[in-house]
């Protein structure tokens, strides 16, 4: 009996976690999902909090950041992925991608790009060799004799 | 001195039906995914914080690894749930759980609190199964 009312409450806050996985892109208030769950706004940071270790927001700016990885490494460039992931200026958008990961978009970009050119072009340099072998994927396999 | 583990192998009955379960339903991040000649395909995924962690999504077919005969018999293992690989772990295990049922991954045990600590158990889409607990 004990566990119903934190189910319930559970399910509020995943629906809104789920709500910014794919609303992202749009300019989300987050007062309107608080209200949407059916709670105060603090007390809604606060549960999602204790789920997520990320508060609404902090959750929201993660969500855009890795899906501008995503887009970065298709190759698109920054300033469409800065407006695919719901950011209205590229300078902050790029600025914040830079205080996260460390590095500027257009460099990860490269670096990736980079990256997956050499996966298609050596793609053993990326293979642990003995996965390599027992899949038969390197001349002159001792594998058999190995194992 | 061992350091750490940085591969780590999953045997799965169809890497394009594993693709979809690691990555779009537990939220996982491709590492590698590399063509290797027809119908054969490297493919690694990471957790999404723990990005020196590769999970090998290893396809079961007869070759170099296995005979016709011991590839036929790790299928049906695999699909028939006899293999638990490995312990995930989540912030909060209730709303992972309730996120990951509705995206419609199974549990053999819904979120249950065990003498060692708060577990449950999910299936990926071939049938291996993995232990979620979580760290708060």
């Amino acid at each position: 009996m004990e566990e119903f009312p934190r189910i319930y409450l559970y399910r509020r806050i995943v629906q809104a976690k789920i709500f910014i996985d794919e609303h992202f892109s749009s300019s989300i208030d987050l007062d309107n999902i608080a209200g949407e769950a059916y709670f105060s706004k603090y007390h809604f940071i606060r549960l999602f909090k204790s789920a997520y270790n990320k508060t609404p927001h902090q959750y929201l700016i993660s969500v855009r950041i890795e899906k501008a990885k995503d887009l970065l490494k298709q190759n698109l460039p920054v300033i469409e992925v800065c407006e695919q992931v719901g950011f209205e200026s590229v300078s902050s958008f790029s600025g914040l991608f830079k205080r996260i990961t460390g590095i500027s978009p257009s460099a990860f970009q490269q670096q990736e790009l980079k990256m997956r050119q050499e996966i298609r072009r050596v793609p053993l340099k990326f293979i642990p060799n003995c996965f390599a072998e027992s899949n038969g994927w390197i001349k002159n396999s001792n594998f058999e004799e190995a194992s | 001195m061992i350091t750490k583990l940085n591969h780590v192998s999953v045997f799965v009955l169809d890497q394009d039906s594993a693709f979809d379960f690691y990555v779009n339903k537990l939220g996982f991040k491709v590492h590698t995914d590399a063509p290797m000649g027809p119908g054969k395909r490297w493919l690694t995924v990471c957790p999404p914080e723990q990005p020196d962690l590769e999970i090998v999504l290893m396809p079961i077919y007869a070759g170099m690894m296995f005979s016709e005969e011991t590839a036929a018999q790790m299928k049906d293992l695999v699909s028939k749930g006899t293999f638990g690989f490995a312990v995930f772990e989540c912030h909060d295990l209730l709303a992972t759980y309730e996120e990951l049922k509705s995206k419609g991954v199974v549990f053999k045990k819904p979120p249950t609190k065990e003498f060692y600590g708060f577990e449950a158990l999910m299936v990926d889409d071939s049938g291996n199964w993995f232990s979620l607990g979580e760290k708060k």
